[in-house]
């Protein structure tokens, strides 16, 4: 479990996050939704400690990051995984490196252990035969998959994806949905996205939290949002035609 | 102001290079790399400027020399003192600053672009210490590079001269060996070192604090090689003149 409690970050004079406090919960997969420039992205910057909030505390279990010195922060860090919105794989690497990396640097296993497990977890996101390819000879959907395979090699407690169904079709952006939704069960991990892709609300949403201007505006779950008369939801909801569609049928029914 | 601050980033970049380390295994082989990547892949350009460049030296000597007082073992005299004193070590180290400056800002910018310096840091690592380190225990190796631009150098002003028909081999030999001062080699290698270092660490310091994309990425190489090579000239006048000139 994540608690974030009140956190506020500025760049400059512009104050990006106002003031949030939520909490993602274990087995579960919590989005944070909202609009480009709502600050999605900078909070999940804040909570995997790549920018540091001015004010407010981030609990990982009962611990605030705050207080943790820089051993038990880089501890944490081996805890988490993380799907980078343009995948982030190491060019230089094949793939097989690039997913044995995590487990290189923080393990003792020997290399025909870590491939093992390397061959596992490429298996596990349907990945098979790839192992020698470089990140440049495979697709953005492989790529996807592929990180996110980096990002459990290790068996974190912790993932935090962003965005990672942006670029993707749809069916390939469902795919990659479900596999998180079914790792997090699976690993029984905490698990963050932020998207602003509806369709993963509705597919993974098990907790979300909508921010707007740096505000945390609303949060439920995804079967709340129809329900709400949160105008903020609404509006940010309902500005696609196909969910508008939706409420039109609802009202109807009722 | 901005110079103030970009400074003291560089100088906060060299303190965490040496901060917490990556796994030695990990390390070894990103040396390994660095080393293939940065010397052995640049021997054969230096290797054909030094080898023409040492020629011109002879050939220019010899061309100027109208007085026939002067003799011609000046010509072996002169090829050496440019060679070993400023070509080697510092003409070839503007040349690295294109080659390998550029090089070393593309591929970290490149990494900054596409948050692969992010996912280090996600994982724990000091990015800084993975990415800068094995560069800079790589270009130790520098000065050997340098040595062979050295000996090419002369080896291309011998044959130049000789086979040139500007002087003969004893005189051009004469030449080398005439008021030799071993310091100056010390002297030479000295400042290889120093320039090592600026050419491990301002290219990487470009690319590790650029921000935007593939385009700023060009700017940042481009910005590299121009602050590598003012450092360099500016470091190199700094120790000719606390070594030599006393």
């Amino acid at each position: 479990m994540i608690k974030v409690e009140d956190i506020h970050k500025s760049f400059g004079d512009e104050e990006i996050l106002k003031g949030i406090s939520t909490t993602f919960e274990k087995g579960k997969t919590n989005l944070i939704i909202g609009q480009s420039g709502s600050g999605k992205t900078v909070m999940l910057k804040c909570l995997i400690g790549l920018f540091k909030p001015e004010e407010g505390r981030i609990y990982y279990e009962d611990e605030a990051i705050q207080d943790m010195d820089d051993e038990k922060q880089r501890t944490l860090r081996e805890d988490i995984g993380m799907l980078f919105q343009g995948g982030a794989l190491f060019d230089s690497m094949t793939i097989e490196e690039n997913v044995m990396f995590p487990l290189r640097m923080f393990t003792k296993q020997k290399k025909r252990e870590m491939l093992e497990r390397v061959n596992e977890v490429l298996a596990r996101v349907d990945l098979k035969g790839v192992n020698k390819k470089y990140p440049a000879e495979i697709s953005g959907g492989m790529q996807k998959r592929v990180s996110i395979a980096r990002a459990i090699v290790n068996r974190p407690k912790y993932l935090f994806c962003d965005e990672p169904n942006s670029g993707l079709d749809p069916k390939t952006a469902t795919l990659i949905d479900n596999l998180i939704q079914e790792l997090t069960h699976e690993y029984d991990i905490t698990t963050v996205v932020v998207t602003h892709d509806m369709n993963s609300v509705m597919e993974i949403g098990q907790k979300v939290v909508l921010l707007k201007l740096g505000k945390l505006v609303w949060q439920g779950t995804k079967e709340e949002i129809f329900k709400t008369d949160n105008e903020d939801v609404t509006s940010f909801v309902y500005s696609s035609d196909l969910f508008k569609k939706i409420r039109e049928v609802q009202i109807n029914e009722q | 102001m901005k110079y103030l601050r970009d400074i003291g980033s560089y100088f906060v970049m060299i303190t965490k290079v040496f901060g917490s380390f990556t796994k030695r295994s990990v390390l070894r082989e990103l040396i390994f790399k660095e080393i293939d990547d940065l010397i052995i892949s640049s021997l054969g350009i230096v290797s054909f400027i030094s080898f023409f460049v040492g020629g011109v030296v002879a050939i220019q000597t010899a061309l100027n020399m109208t007085n026939p007082i002067i003799p011609e073992s000046l010509i072996g005299f002169a090829t050496r003192q440019s060679v070993i004193l400023e070509f080697a070590p510092t003409f070839i180290s503007i040349i690295m600053a294109g080659k390998v400056g550029s090089f070393i800002t593309s591929s970290i910018g490149s990494m900054r672009v596409t948050e692969q310096i992010d996912a280090l840091e996600v994982m724990g690592i000091n990015s800084l210490n993975y990415l800068v380190f094995p560069k800079i225990v790589a270009l130790l190796f520098y000065p050997f590079l340098i040595a062979i631009a050295m000996f090419l150098g002369i080896v291309g002003g011998w044959l130049a001269g000789v086979y040139g028909g500007f002087t003969s081999s004893t005189a051009f030999i004469e030449g080398l060996q005439d008021d030799f001062i071993p310091f100056q080699l010390f002297y030479a290698f000295f400042k290889t070192f120093v320039f090592a270092f600026i050419l491990a660490t301002v290219p990487s310091w470009q690319g590790y604090y650029m921000k935007g994309g593939s385009l700023e990425v060009g700017k940042a190489s481009t910005n590299s090689f121009v602050w590598t090579s003012v450092l360099i000239i500016l470091a190199n006048y700094v120790i000719t003149q606390l070594l030599l000139s006393s």
